[in-house]
This record gives C-alpha cells, sequence and structure tokens, in this order.
C-alpha cells in the first residue's frame, strides 16, 4: 500500500530535506565544528525521520478499522510483527539512503570512502530502532495521546543502540576501520538480537492486551 | 439427543472500570440457528458478541464455541468464528482480490487465485477483483468481507447490525447468503435495535436488558407485533 500511495515516503522525504536546511543554517560553513557533529546529526536526522515513519505503523489498521481483523486471523501473530518491521526497515533504509544522499549535496562532504562501513552500521542501528519502534507502534496503536506516548517509551529504550551507532558512525567518518569499534558493533547486533526476539515472542501477548 | 450447542454462555458478566455492562448472561446457540440479539443502544449486545469473538474477556463466567473456551482458548475459537462489525474489516487501498489474499496468507489459509476468485464469485463481486475497495459501496465492502468467510469456513457467524446501510439489492442478497449458511448448519447470532430481516431470519428472539437477557424466546410462537411490544416492555421499562 505504502508502495502504492508513496504517503509516507513523501511526508518523510520532505521533512528530511526540511531537517538538513535547519542545520545547515545552524552549522554554517565552518568544517570542524560540522566534522565533530556530522555523526550527531546524521542520526538526529535519521531518529526523527524513523519516529515520523514508525510512529505511522498501524495507521492503515486504525484507518480501515482493521485492527479487530488482525486480532482474529487465526494464524501466527508474530508474521505480523515481522511484516511491519520488514516495511518500516525498507523505508527507513530508502529516507535513510536520501538523507545520506542529502547530506553530502548540502555539507559538501566525501562519503564515498566510508560508505561500506557506514552502510552496515547504519544497517545494525535501523534494524534496533525498527525493532523495538514497530513494538512501540502496536503497543500505543490503541491509546489516546499515542503521538506523545510513542516517543516518550522510544527514546529511553533506544539509548545503546543511538550511542553505539553515532560511536561508529563517528570512527567510520574518521577514517578508522570497523575493526577499531568492534565493541559498539557487538553492542548493535546484540541489542538488535534482543529487540527482534522481544518483538517476535511478545508481539501475540500485546495484541491481545 | 440434541447435539451440544455451537455457542454456549454461562454466568457471563462484563464490567467497564467498575460499570457493569452485563451480568449472569446465559445463552446457547444449536447448529442451523440463528438468534436476533434485541435491545437498545447500550443494552450489551456488542459487547456479549465481542466476548464471543475473542475481542473482550469477560469479568466472569464463560463462553464457549465449538467446545472451546473464548477467554483461555481464543486461537482454538478463532478458526470456528466469522465476525461482520461495523467496519468492514477490508483495506480500502487494495483491490477485492489483494484484501483476500492478505486475508488468506494472513491466517494461513492455502488459497490460489482460482479458489480466491471463487470466493469472490460467491459473493458477487467477480468483475470488480481488480478495483479498489475505496470506489467500493458499503453493500459491496461487505460482501468482501463475508468473501473470507467463503475460504475459512466458519461455523459460528456474528454479526453487529448486518443490515444497516445497505440498499435494498444488498440486504435481499445478504438474506439468502445468511439462510444458506444457516441451512448449512452454521449458527448465526445477529445484534440489532432495528425489527427489519433480522427478525425474518432469527429462529429466537433475545432481548438484552437491564444488563442481562431478559427474554428468550422462539421466534415462530410470536408476530412482529408481539415482538415489539415485549421490545418496549423490557427496553423502556425494564431496562
Amino acid at each position: 500500500m505504502e508502495r502504492r500511495s508513496k504517503e509516507t515516503l513523501n511526508a518523510l522525504a520532505f521533512f528530511s530535506l526540511l531537517l538538513l536546511f535547519v542545520f545547515q543554517f545552524t552549522l554554517g560553513p565552518d568544517r570542524e565544528r560540522l566534522a565533530a557533529a556530522l555523526p550527531g546529526i546524521l542520526w538526529l536526522g535519521f531518529v526523527l525521520a524513523g519516529l515520523l515513519g514508525l510512529g505511522r505503523t498501524f495507521v492503515l489498521e486504525r484507518e480501515n478499522d482493521c485492527w479487530d481483523a488482525l486480532l482474529l486471523a487465526p494464524g501466527d501473530k508474530s508474521a505480523i510483527y515481522v511484516g511491519k518491521l520488514a516495511g518500516n526497515v525498507l523505508l527507513m533504509l530508502v529516507v535513510e539512503t536520501l538523507l545520506l544522499v542529502l547530506f553530502t549535496f548540502f555539507f559538501n562532504v566525501d562519503l564515498a570512502g566510508a560508505l561500506p562501513a557506514l552502510a552496515l552500521v547504519v544497517a545494525l542501528g535501523t534494524l534496533g530502532l525498527a525493532a523495538v519502534g514497530t513494538l512501540f507502534a502496536a503497543m500505543t496503536a490503541q491509546v489516546r495521546a499515542r503521538e506523545l506516548l510513542f516517543p516518550v517509551l522510544l527514546l529511553p529504550v533506544q539509548v545503546p543502540v543511538l550511542l553505539a551507532t553515532v560511536k561508529a558512525t563517528e570512527a567510520v567518518l574518521l577514517g578508522e576501520p570497523l575493526s577499531a569499534v568492534a565493541h559498539w558493533l557487538k553492542l548493535l547486533v546484540a541489542a538488535d538480537v534482543v529487540y527482534v526476539a522481544a518483538g517476535v515472542l511478545t508481539f501475540d501477548f500485546l495484541l491481545e492486551s | 439427543m440434541a447435539a451440544d450447542p455451537l455457542i454456549r454462555v454461562t454466568g457471563l458478566r462484563k464490567a467497564f472500570a467498575g460499570h457493569v455492562v452485563l451480568a449472569d448472561v446465559r445463552l446457547e446457540v444449536r447448529a442451523g440457528e440463528a438468534v436476533a440479539l434485541l435491545g437498545a443502544n447500550g443494552a450489551g449486545k456488542t459487547t456479549l458478541l465481542r466476548i464471543l469473538a475473542t475481542l473482550t474477556r469477560p469479568s466472569r463466567g464463560t463462553a464457549f464455541v465449538l467446545g472451546h473456551d473464548c477467554a483461555r482458548a481464543p486461537e482454538r475459537v478463532r478458526p470456528h468464528i466469522g465476525l461482520v462489525a461495523h467496519g468492514a474489516y477490508v483495506y480500502e487501498d487494495l483491490t477485492a482480490l489483494e484484501n483476500l489474499r492478505f486475508w488468506t496468507a494472513l491466517s494461513g489459509l492455502a488459497a490460489d487465485g482460482a479458489v480466491l476468485a471463487r470466493a469472490l464469485a460467491a459473493v458477487e463481486l467477480e468483475r470488480f477483483a481488480g478495483e479498489r475497495v475505496r470506489t467500493f459501496s458499503a453493500g459491496m465492502k461487505r460482501r468482501l468481507s463475508l468473501a473470507r468467510f467463503v475460504l475459512s469456513r466458519p461455523r459460528v457467524l456474528l454479526l453487529d447490525e448486518p443490515f444497516a446501510g445497505l440498499d435494498q439489492r444488498a440486504k435481499k442478497w445478504l438474506e439468502g447468503y445468511l439462510e444458506a449458511f444457516k441451512a448449512a448448519g452454521g449458527a448465526l447470532v445477529m445484534a440489532t435495535h432495528s425489527f427489519g430481516r433480522e427478525l425474518a431470519l432469527a429462529d429466537r428472539i433475545v432481548i438484552l436488558a437491564a444488563r442481562t437477557i431478559a427474554l428468550d424466546t422462539p421466534r415462530a410462537s410470536m408476530g412482529a407485533e408481539e415482538i415489539a411490544r415485549l421490545y418496549r416492555l423490557h427496553t423502556e421499562d425494564g431496562a
């Protein structure tokens, strides 16, 4: 449905563009300041765009009154989680790729050399962010003030992922090898495994309650 | 000896935040039987349907569908029930065929293109298979919703105001569909507060009032005027 309407993708692309304008305006042309802030603002952009996209995970079920239909389907509910997670990861990766391209253009930075390592860090970070985001989106889908609750619940849980991704991105952008940030990558992998497993195992219970 | 009822509700109570909606509800529905569940707004008809559909847990008492406890074993109940509520449970931006394909995948049902096409034909939507549901009328959406049950073949259909918002043609079609479902041995529970076609289909009239079942009587024994009189008696004086 998203592929057909591109509703969320278009909104996130426009949001990313606005975000970059603000960053560009705030940081100015100072290269040193930019280099120090780049990993942080890169992930700030990813997280803000991710929050908007992840918060809409179950908007189609709400709009089409299909929440009960998901519950009543006799199949394995964890398949719904895995499907929603895959969709979110794909959407976030598309937006993040767009953000990276715009970053190189707006800030005149060359990311080509760091791209393979950066792609790994971004992929691991995105999976962690989307795994918890998809679960919390389901948790808050049927409550009032969900727009407020969703980021309030999500961001504290994301601290290990954000810490590891920002540190690993910083090292990668400085040209350090991945082995230099192996401990952060291990933390990311561990967080991803724990978050995805928690999502698969608890999604059924979460839908029922 | 009569067969075991497909639905058996005993001592059912449901309260939301201390507000009692249902109290000591007892109900049995057998195969091939249709029950019209009458009651004023807020009488608990939808709550009772949602408990039977495993979407709401009772505060006390039990509800069994085909011998499975709705609260303790919802996953065993769900393959046997079909719920048609106010929403049609279809995605408006998908086509009719895509909706069915999505639903069969979600339910773990094996259904190829030919089977899906037959299900659409059974609800007279085969000509609209490739059209987005957004363009459908309320009657077409309800038919598409029922097409899911052509595939999953539930034994129990739970319907909340099934004829509301439908034109005469759609009502006639739905009436025929439900008659056929009943004749095939299915059990129907239709919640309504109207005296329309639901009553013509019903074998029993059940009136919910004052949080419990105030009247449970065979339809055949009463005329429409008698039903209306009893309804008024229970929902206006007794509720």
